[in-house]
């Protein structure tokens, strides 16, 4: 527990087999209306990787994110994370809808950050975090409160305890959300363009709680513009475009030598 | 002095070197003739509609000044601020749920919400007091059982609702208002951000916990003016209720009296006083609550996080 310091989230630990994966997508279809949006996802998040997901607006990053953690129904395919198929429970060869008190159990493992942070406007900063783990997880009001305060510091907000999102910056508001998610300790971390509604000059500082997360071995799908985010900490890289994965891999070779002629446009735009 | 501290806090801690502020601007300010004229024109004739108002035989100020206080008067006001509080709490925890069941994924309660709205709404309030004030009429007993089965487990007579008139007023009005706070509420609910309810969802909160804890209360910096309004409003619909008989608020007080005294002038005045009177406490009320349900949003926050924060290191030290 020397580390203790550093180290932002302290999570559960994943109760997985050797080798099973955190997030498994097999064949994933998402439609709205006639729209078809994921045509076919596989992809596979192993414990404590960062898989980041880059391509065009519209491809589909978001809508799979939203689907890994259930606020989208998949048309067809399957899900599973951390071995369980989310949203439904299977018996023998028949699905069964899982009623909202068993999905909200589910999503209570995984975390997500939004774009647009989505705090909760009438709570303090604490009030943010501490809301979840007191009302859904039952954590005593004190020990929530202690945990809230140490998570808040460890993202660099330990002097905004008190203060209402209102009052705090794009990237203060972001790294409370992070801490808000980080609160229900997590297994899994979904990241739906964190810095896209940032400033440019607090992008880094929201970047930089997240690449210590990686390092300290948090699992994260994170869907993002940041290429340069993706080469340092990625262990997998997806490029989505058309509502299907165009390349996948290690970013060394997705980011660096892609091998299809839509990724290295897709670079050669954002890089430019 | 003043210049000074706007430029302090207008320039973050660099306040402008003072010899490189040009002199202000001097110049003689657009006249604004019309302005003048009508202001003149207005008054004048406001000052000989007082005038008459305030000079007329027919209003006898002594009766009114004799009757503002009266024993009788206070006990009709008391009642009126009663009925207009009871009613609106009814009318909100029911405006409440119905707006819940209306939103509702369920197709049965948002059936059955739809079908209240519709009849309270599509019918007169006047026309549903008097029908209140004769639900005797209609249904002679009430029990408490399953229909078609002839099981009870028990009825009463319904005179014993209608004679307490205060009930009967209460029933009328309360259920009248849920249909119209329903709308209010519902209208609160739609414009909290689609974001809250998925980031709350993302938290493993279920939709009940959601409706309680983050969109209810952000709701209600929408809904508390326009409820606020409807207090008023509802302040005023009581003293439809005098067509009950019976004094169960001010005007129906006031109306027996002067049906028998004559004195119509005067004790519609002293009507008209105190339902100004209350209406001008409640939009000051208005003001407070507004101010405690806009949390998060306003700038006086600064000050009470700040406060709360000197709290939370006293304790740390102590």
């Amino acid at each position: 527990m020397a580390d203790d310091a550093t180290q932002i989230a302290t999570q559960a630990v994943p109760e997985l087999a050797v080798g099973e994966p955190m997030v498994k997508a097999e064949q994933v279809w998402k439609s709205f209306g006639k729209l078809d949006v994921l045509k076919g996802i596989d992809f596979e998040v192993m414990p404590q990787q960062t898989y980041v997901l880059l391509g065009p607006s519209g491809g589909g990053k978001s809508t799979l994110l939203r689907c890994i953690n259930h606020l989208e129904k998949i048309n067809a395919g399957k899900l599973w994370v951390a071995g369980e198929l989310m949203g439904y429970r299977q018996r023998g060869d028949v699905l069964h809808e899982m009623k909202s008190r068993d999905v909200a159990r589910q999503r209570s493992t995984i975390g997500m950050v939004f774009q647009r942070f989505n705090l909760f406007p009438h709570m303090t900063a604490i009030q943010n975090v501490m809301e979840s783990p007191i009302r859904v997880q039952h954590v005593p009001h004190k020990v929530a409160d202690k945990e809230a305060e140490d998570l808040l510091r460890r993202v660099g907000l330990g002097e905004k305890l008190d203060t209402y999102p209102a009052q705090l910056s794009g990237g203060q508001q972001q790294r409370v959300a992070i801490a808000r998610a980080l609160a229900m300790k997590p297994k899994l971390m979904l990241f739906d363009e964190p810095t896209s509604a940032l400033d440019p000059e607090l992008v880094g500082e929201v970047l930089d709680v997240m690449k210590q997360l990686a390092r300290d071995g948090m699992t994260m799908v994170v869907v993002t513009h940041e290429i340069g985010f993706a080469k340092e900490v990625a262990d997998g890289v997806a490029l989505m475009d058309g509502g299907v994965i165009v390349e996948k891999g290690p970013p060394q070779e997705v980011l660096v030598n892609p091998k299809e002629d839509r990724t290295k446009l897709f670079l050669s735009k954002v890089l430019a | 002095m003043a210049t000074q501290d706007q430029s302090l806090s207008a320039g973050a801690g660099l306040p402008a070197p003072a010899e490189a502020r040009p002199e202000a601007i001097k110049a003689i300010p657009v006249r604004h003739w019309g302005r003048w004229i009508s202001a003149v024109v207005v008054i004048y004739l406001v000052v000989a509609l007082m005038y008459s108002f305030i000079k007329s035989p027919n209003v006898d100020w002594a009766t009114v000044g004799n009757f503002l206080f009266k024993p009788l008067v206070l006990h009709g006001v008391l009642l009126t601020i009663e009925l207009t509080f009871v009613c609106m709490v009814v009318g909100a925890i029911g405006g409440t749920v119905l707006a819940v069941m209306r939103l509702s994924d369920n197709p049965v309660l948002s059936t059955i919400a739809w079908a209240y709205i519709w009849f309270f709404r599509g019918t007169p309030v006047y026309v549903q007091i008097i029908l209140w004030g004769n639900i005797g009429v209609l249904w002679t007993r009430f029990y408490a059982g399953l229909p078609f089965t002839g099981l009870a487990l028990g009825s009463t007579s319904s005179g014993h609702l209608v004679n307490n008139l205060f009930v009967v007023a209460v029933l009328a009005l309360g259920l009248n208002e849920a249909a119209y706070a329903a709308e209010l509420v519902r209208a609160g609910i739609i414009s909290v951000d689609a974001g809250q309810t998925e980031a709350a969802s993302s938290l493993g909160m279920s939709p009940t916990l959601i409706m309680r804890r983050i969109v209810l209360p952000q709701a209600m910096r929408v809904i508390i003016p326009t409820m606020g309004n409807e207090t008023i409003s509802m302040l005023k619909t009581t003293s439809l209720l005098a067509v009950l008989g019976g004094g169960v608020e001010l005007f129906g007080r006031l109306q027996i009296v002067y049906s028998q005294t004559f004195q119509v002038i005067p004790l519609l005045v002293v009507a008209c006083i105190w339902y100004l009177a209350i209406t001008t406490v409640l939009t000051i009320g208005q003001v407070y609550l507004e101010r405690y349900f806009g949390k998060g949003f306003g700038q006086k926050e600064a000050e009470a996080a700040e406060k709360r924060a000197g709290r939370r290191a006293a304790r740390a030290h102590g």
